[in-house]
């Protein structure tokens, strides 16, 4: 259980997809209720079992898939439960930009694969792994991101279906709603290792509650892309101070 | 990331629920294959990744924010328990630099504080 620092380098693909496995592990606390939540909102929706599998393995993105089921059960025209759903998930095409120094010389199928399982969770396992494990090759690296979904996405079939078939959720009590601020947070505090990366989230999250009431997650967005301009911004007048 | 309370109303359209699904799952697809699919290795300019080293560190507490001073859980009240939970997990994922550490005392500060405050 001493996953995620001190243990030396692995040295294979399959180590790394092991390590990958055991790290992405502690996101089933964040998976299991959550998935189980949308197939409890799809069954009382009226959707089948098997519409609301199709539905999570399709779109495989928890906050989009409520968003635009909320929206179809009001009513909304299907263009716009549609884009306003494609809207939250635009920080997507962030993670994949995130990503693609890392890992977009594998082979094309294994980027279109990863890219598929490319979620909030195995986003921040493997971008905090790479951050940290700037030695390891493309294909250790591809190995570990696919050892992260591992835990994380083939749960999130499963845990749909579970709700959908029982339509009762994990008991408000366990407080597991905040298991993913929790494990996201433990994930990001280790990277702030500079006064860019500080200022980077600082700034990102003064904007997100600024502007949290912004439809279509607009302020995710804008809070992010602040938030990645201060930090470049800060990199780059400390290097040219340093070089001057 | 709150769909519980959903409105009692008619019927899902099934040609409706099929748009979206397909359509959701082809666009949300597409979003996440833009950037590994169509640079792939090609070298992006310095600029660009100068941004990039910075997007984990100013999404994902984006995203995690807002969760954290107006809870779901509790209707959007802050929540002392909460709040506590959440500076714990960052001073000690910031101080140990050990996410499994950081984690595991995040929940039990969690559970500590709701327990306390009955």
């Amino acid at each position: 259980m001493t996953a995620y620092a001190e243990t030396p380098s692995p040295a294979s693909a399959r180590a790394t997809f092991l390590r990958g496995m055991r790290d992405g592990a502690p996101f089933l606390l964040v998976v299991g209720p959550f998935a189980m939540l949308f197939g409890v909102v799809a069954s009382e929706a009226g959707l089948k079992v098997y519409e609301a599998l199709v539905y999570s393995i399709a779109v495989i993105a928890g906050a989009s898939q409520f968003a635009s089921l909320q929206l179809l059960r009001d009513g909304a025209p299907v263009a716009v439960a549609l884009v306003s759903a494609l809207a939250v998930n635009l920080r997507m095409a962030m993670y994949s930009a995130s990503l693609t120094p890392h890992i977009g010389g594998a082979p094309l199928w294994q980027r279109a694969l990863a890219a598929y399982f490319l979620v909030d969770q195995s986003y921040a396992c493997s971008v905090m792994a790479f951050e940290k494990h700037r030695d390891w090759s493309v294909s250790q690296k591809v190995g570990y991101f696919f050892g992260v979904i591992i835990p994380i996405c083939p749960f999130w079939y499963v845990f749909t279906v579970i709700g959908a078939m029982v339509g009762s959720t994990i008991p408000p009590e366990l407080a597991l709603d905040f298991a993913l601020p929790i494990t996201f947070i433990a994930m990001v505090a280790p990277m702030l290792r500079s006064v860019a990366h500080l200022a980077a989230c600082g700034v990102a999250i003064a904007l997100a509650l600024v502007f949290a009431g912004l439809p279509y997650n607009l302020g995710l967005l804008i809070a992010a892309l602040a938030g990645m301009m201060t930090g470049a911004a800060i990199e780059k007048r400390s290097q040219t101070e340093a070089s001057t | 990331m709150n769909g519980t309370d959903l409105a009692t109303g008619a019927a899902i359209d099934r040609v409706d629920l099929w748009i979206v699904i397909i359509g959701l799952g082809l666009g949300s697809f597409a979003l996440r294959f833009a950037f590994l699919g169509l640079i792939g290795k090609r070298q992006m300019p310095e600029w660009l990744l100068r941004h990039l080293r910075y997007t984990p560190v100013a999404v994902l507490p984006a995203l995690v924010a807002p969760l954290v001073v107006w809870p779901g859980a509790t209707g959007g009240e802050m929540d002392p328990p909460r709040l506590t939970a959440a500076l714990v997990t960052l001073a000690l994922g910031v101080i140990f630099r050990r996410t499994l550490l950081a984690i595991v005392c995040g929940l039990g500060t969690l559970y500590l504080m709701l327990w306390l405050m009955g």
